[in-house]
């Protein structure tokens, strides 16, 4: 039975805190960005610990935290980072459903292991539907809160908690389930669209040097940086379809990995794309960390992502299941 | 009629039909396109056509790359360059120059024409729109007129204001919001490509074609202000 509506108030927005679901899909065509939760895994985990659909909306939180305030009971869960969230000076477990009191504060403190942590509410996020989807893409002003971060007396309001939700309070993820997010991770990824514009010293490269990401960086993609990776000729191609996890390779030999805020199209050579499974991992660092790529093979990509799948619905049974 | 077909990740697969901007190429695309959205493939998310490619996006939880390539080359099979549709023109009132098209007196320059003559050549042909793609509703059109053909600015802009008319070698194009931009600014539109408050938020679509009308900056004026 639904418990009445609850609203959260913003005492501080923190550094870059936006509403994300898993993103706006069907639109892409007429321009508009898919967006949604860099790291849907984590998302996606959040929700499942407290019976909302996969797709409920959470916060996305990057780096610094944001101070909240609970106007009425609920149950909560932090995924993602550990950015060492409190609540009235209690630490709060990471991948846990815990329940916040009527009147309680949430907060955040240093960077433990990620970059982005994500607060699921049971019920979640609600708000207006913009072509289909609540994520925020700021770039075109579209989603969550008239398509900006989140400021300081913003309000949340959170959708009817089912009674199973408050039953959930204590459900955690098992400990050796959680990802480690590490600031130099390896990530793998699939040979692209425009794998002979390259030199065969590219590829070579690409698998051998580690690439740092650079402070222009955002959820838009990572301007990488390492050894160069050389075109054939060009490294412009007639503009087409780009997806997250794309790595592109403009002029200047360093590669762009794009990530949830990327735009449709691209015109610059595409090297490879990293696969889906290993997202989360990429989606956890921020400037100054770097990471490596390792090559599969697209089959192997796909193994991988359902294993990923069977794996979280073993643990975790989507809602209706 | 295919060139080839590639992965684009897990759950994406990219057919592409040539690697150059022009009419023939993009009608297969247009056209394939449109057998994809009525195909009913299981587990089809969405497919996004470019200048000379399509990009077929599915649920990797309900179907795989191979199956949905498999259903894609039967459907290759069959298309044609026949339009599918007639295409539906827009007319677009655009404020040529002064303070609306900041580039259009170096535009000219190069052609060798006054300001005056250089937006006239730009308003005298039908253009195509190729596809949207940068920024919601954003259009892709072409061709432009060779003489009024000029490469990007150097550096691009921080901000080109919304209804932006912009010329990027044979390609031109409309900003429908605020943004930083590369684009030759020649001009300006009171008319909102995009839009929430309407039922159909996208103005224009691939395939269909556009004319643009000089008016005056007085007329801008009182356009832009109808839609206040």
């Amino acid at each position: 039975m639904p418990t009445k509506p609850s609203t959260i108030h913003v005492l501080h927005p923190g550094l870059f805190t936006t509403v994300q679901d898993l993103g706006r899909c069907g639109y892409q065509r007429f321009g508009v960005s898919v967006s949604g939760a860099m790291d849907a895994w984590a998302l996606t985990v959040g929700n499942r610990l407290l019976g909302n659909p996969d797709g409920a909306a959470g916060l996305e939180i990057t780096l610094q935290g944001p101070e909240l305030l609970f106007e009425q009971a609920l149950p909560i869960a932090i995924t993602g980072a550990d950015l060492s969230p409190t609540s009235n000076g209690l630490a709060i477990p990471m991948w846990t459903v815990v329940g916040m009191q009527a009147g309680s504060r949430l907060q955040f403190g240093m960077r433990r292991q990620g970059a982005r942590a994500y607060l699921t509410v049971g019920g979640g996020i609600t708000g207006p539907m913009i072509l289909g989807s609540l994520s925020t893409h700021v770039r075109s002003g579209l989603g969550g809160l008239s398509g900006r971060a989140v400021k300081k007396w913003d309000q949340f309001s959170v959708g009817p908690v089912i009674r199973t939700a408050a039953r959930s309070i204590g459900r955690s993820l098992p400990e050796p389930s959680r990802p480690r997010y590490v600031t130099s991770p390896v990530v793998r990824v699939m040979l692209g669209s425009q794998t002979a514009y390259f030199t065969d010293e590219a590829i070579r490269q690409l698998t051998v040097s580690p690439y740092r990401v650079t402070t222009e960086s955002d959820r838009m993609g990572y301007r990488l940086e390492g050894a160069e990776l050389p075109h054939r000729a060009s490294a412009d191609i007639v503009s087409e379809a780009v997806c997250a996890g794309s790595l592109q390779v403009p002029s200047n030999r360093q590669p762009i990995l794009l990530m949830a805020d990327c735009q449709p199209t691209g015109g610059y050579a595409k090297l490879a794309t990293m696969i889906s499974a290993d997202r989360s991992l990429a989606a956890q660092l921020a400037p100054g960390d770097s990471l490596s790529f390792r090559m599969v093979s697209a089959q192997k990509a796909s193994e991988l992502l359902r294993s990923n799948r069977a794996e979280l619905d073993r643990l975790l049974p989507p809602r209706g299941s | 009629m295919i060139s080839r077909m590639i992965q684009l990740s897990e759950y994406a697969v990219t057919v592409e039909f040539g690697d150059t901007i022009d009419l023939p190429t993009n009608e297969l695309v247009l056209t394939f396109t449109g057998a994809v959205d009525q195909a009913g493939i299981p587990g089809l998310v969405e497919v996004v056509p470019t200048y000379r490619s399509a990009t077929v996006y599915f649920d990797a939880r309900l179907t795989d790359a191979i199956t949905v390539m498999k259903d894609l080359r039967a459907l290759t099979a069959t298309t044609t360059s026949a339009p599918s549709r007639p295409p539906i023109t827009h007319t677009i009132p655009v404020w040529y120059g002064g303070s609306a098209g900041p580039d259009l007196a170096d535009v000219a320059r190069q052609a060798g024409l006054t300001p005056l003559e250089a937006g006239a050549l730009h308003a005298s042909v039908t253009y195509r729109v190729f596809m949207l793609g940068f920024s919601p509703g954003f259009p892709y059109l072409g061709p432009v007129p060779a003489r009024i053909a000029t490469p990007r600015l150097p550096t691009p802009r921080r901000q080109v204001a919304a209804g932006s008319v912009g010329i990027a070698g044979t390609q031109t194009g409309i900003y429908p919001q605020a943004s930083p931009g590369g684009w030759r600014i020649i001009g300006r539109t009171p008319v909102l490509l995009f839009s929430l408050h309407r039922p159909k938020p996208f103005l224009l679509a691939p395939g269909d074609q556009v004319r643009f009308v000089p008016i005056e900056e007085e007329v801008f004026k009182e356009l832009s202000g109808d839609q206040a």
